[in-house]
């Protein structure tokens, strides 16, 4: 296939102050093997040839584990593709002439800091509130010490295996951060070592995820059709369960 | 060891109340269609007699009534919340918005809630004031006086604009279900991916056959009267 000429309409923001605005921007020679990101690069050493300012974008590992890159591509968090991030979406699932409209995640609790870079350091927070074990591990013990059964295992991998990327928030219509919250909480109500803080960290964490300001859920799932871990909203259901049980009983 | 920091009125629980007040509200709607198909016999005698035995109950209608409107005033309240929180929590629209697909429950009923919320109360306020609160009629049945409110019923429904608002209504109210019915069980955490797809397909048959019932009547008093 010959390389592709797109249109890009980027979301444009001087600073977390400032009002922002898109841009429509030319891109030749992209080839279909290209990912979205090395797209962008090409886009920026043309910005670069022509003195004016880059566009910038988050991102680190390029392979879909950092949880750095971010981009709502023409509408839906992480681009089309279901189960990837940004950077593993490739060119190739685009047409030469395509018009791609790029924005930033939106959300009060995460505030665009430059073009399409958000600070998602409300998820740091949320952490904090809560998603540890305070153990002191010693050395490493016998893996038949601790029995736990092969079902809870996967699914406490499934839920540890977030990237924290915030494509849930942006993905929700109410901008809710349940999924990712859910996830970090799920992951530790599924292990022994998970249950000593178990009540205190599904009401911390709640309480956190609430004083960020996210929205509620409202239950549309859209966040588990956009995450790049495809991580299942039965995991809301679960810290739902969590936070009962705190609301109820004592620690 | 300070007490948990847990709310009646945070997003989990808040979400849970809606849940638990909309689940008995449908509760609700099934008696009153149960009641409502008494109406398709046109026999007048047999629907008075029926409502009749609510107007007897003296003071325990005010405990139904009062439970009622409470049961109405958490699944408001909280649902206006959530719809004024999602304003706050995203001031800034996307540009463009794209259905994601795959596992995702987002549909017309899921982003229009707030909506079909706000529309089935206005409803209910004009549903009330026009038959509870409407026109008194007597009949006397087997030496009982009592309100004739089947007459009241057919009045009203003999009237094309109340019926095409009943319809339009009633419509409205099986797309709020749809979403609802399933949404709720989420909410409560009573939802594992094995039976997730069997609730939102009981939801959907909830929503089909509340709206129906709900809106054949008035065509059906409308075309026989």
């Amino acid at each position: 296939m010959a390389d592709m000429t797109l249109t890009l309409k980027i979301w444009r923001q001087k600073d977390r102050k400032s009002p922002g605005k898109f841009v429509s921007y030319t891109v030749e020679n992209v080839s279909e093997h290209m990912s979205f990101l090395e797209m962008m690069d090409v886009l920026n050493e043309q910005l670069i040839k022509k003195g004016e300012d880059v566009v910038e974008f988050d991102n680190d590992c390029r392979e879909g584990i950092c949880g750095m890159c971010s981009l709502v591509i023409n509408g839906r968090p992480h681009g089309q593709e279901h189960g990837t991030a940004t950077c593993q979406l490739h060119m190739r699932k685009f047409n030469d002439g395509d018009i791609i409209v790029i924005e930033p995640w939106r959300a009060a609790a995460f505030p665009v800091l430059k073009d399409l870079t958000v600070d998602r350091t409300a998820f740091d927070r949320i952490i904090e509130a809560g998603g540890y074990t305070s153990i002191n591990a010693g050395g490493a013990a016998d893996s038949s010490a601790i029995l736990v059964p092969k079902s809870d295992a996967e699914e406490a991998m499934d839920a540890a295996s977030c990237i924290g990327c915030g494509a849930c928030v942006a993905a929700c219509p109410n901008a809710s951060a349940s999924l990712f919250t859910a996830a970090k909480i799920s992951q530790f109500a599924l292990l022994p070592q998970g249950q000593t803080e178990r009540k205190r960290r599904a009401a911390n964490m709640v309480a956190q995820m609430d004083a960020e300001g996210f929205g509620d859920c409202s239950n549309h799932a859209e966040c588990e059709a956009v995450c790049p871990k495809e991580i299942s909203i039965t995991h809301i259901a679960r810290m739902k369960r969590e936070y009962f049980k705190a609301m109820v009983f004592d620690e | 060891m300070p007490a948990l920091p847990t709310s009646l009125w945070s997003s989990v629980a808040r979400k849970a109340l809606m849940a638990l007040t909309g689940l008995a509200l449908i509760g609700f709607l099934i008696v009153h269609l149960l009641g409502n198909l008494i109406l398709l016999s046109g026999n007048a005698d047999a629907f008075n007699l029926y409502s009749n035995i609510y107007a007897s109950m003296g003071s325990f209608l005010y405990v139904i009534e009062a439970g009622l409107v409470a049961f109405f005033l958490i699944h408001i309240v909280s649902g206006i919340t959530v719809a004024l929180g999602k304003m706050k929590a995203r001031p800034v629209s996307y540009k463009k918005v794209a259905n994601a697909g795959g596992p995702s429950r987002k549909t017309v009923s899921s982003v229009t809630m707030i909506y079909t919320g706000v529309l089935l109360l206005v409803f209910l306020v004009f549903h009330v004031v026009s038959l509870k609160y409407g026109a008194h009629y007597d009949t006397t049945i087997g030496g009982e006086k009592m309100r004739d409110l089947y007459k009241l019923v057919v009045e009203n429904f003999q009237q094309p604009y109340i019926v095409a608002g009943y319809v339009i209504i009633m419509t409205l109210l099986g797309f709020h279900l749809r979403h609802g019915f399933w949404s709720a069980f989420q909410s409560l955490g009573a939802l594992q991916p094995r039976f997730s797809n069997m609730i939102y397909i009981i939801g959907v048959f909830i929503a089909i056959i509340l709206a129906i019932g709900f809106l054949f009547v008035p065509i059906w008093i409308f075309l026989n009267s």
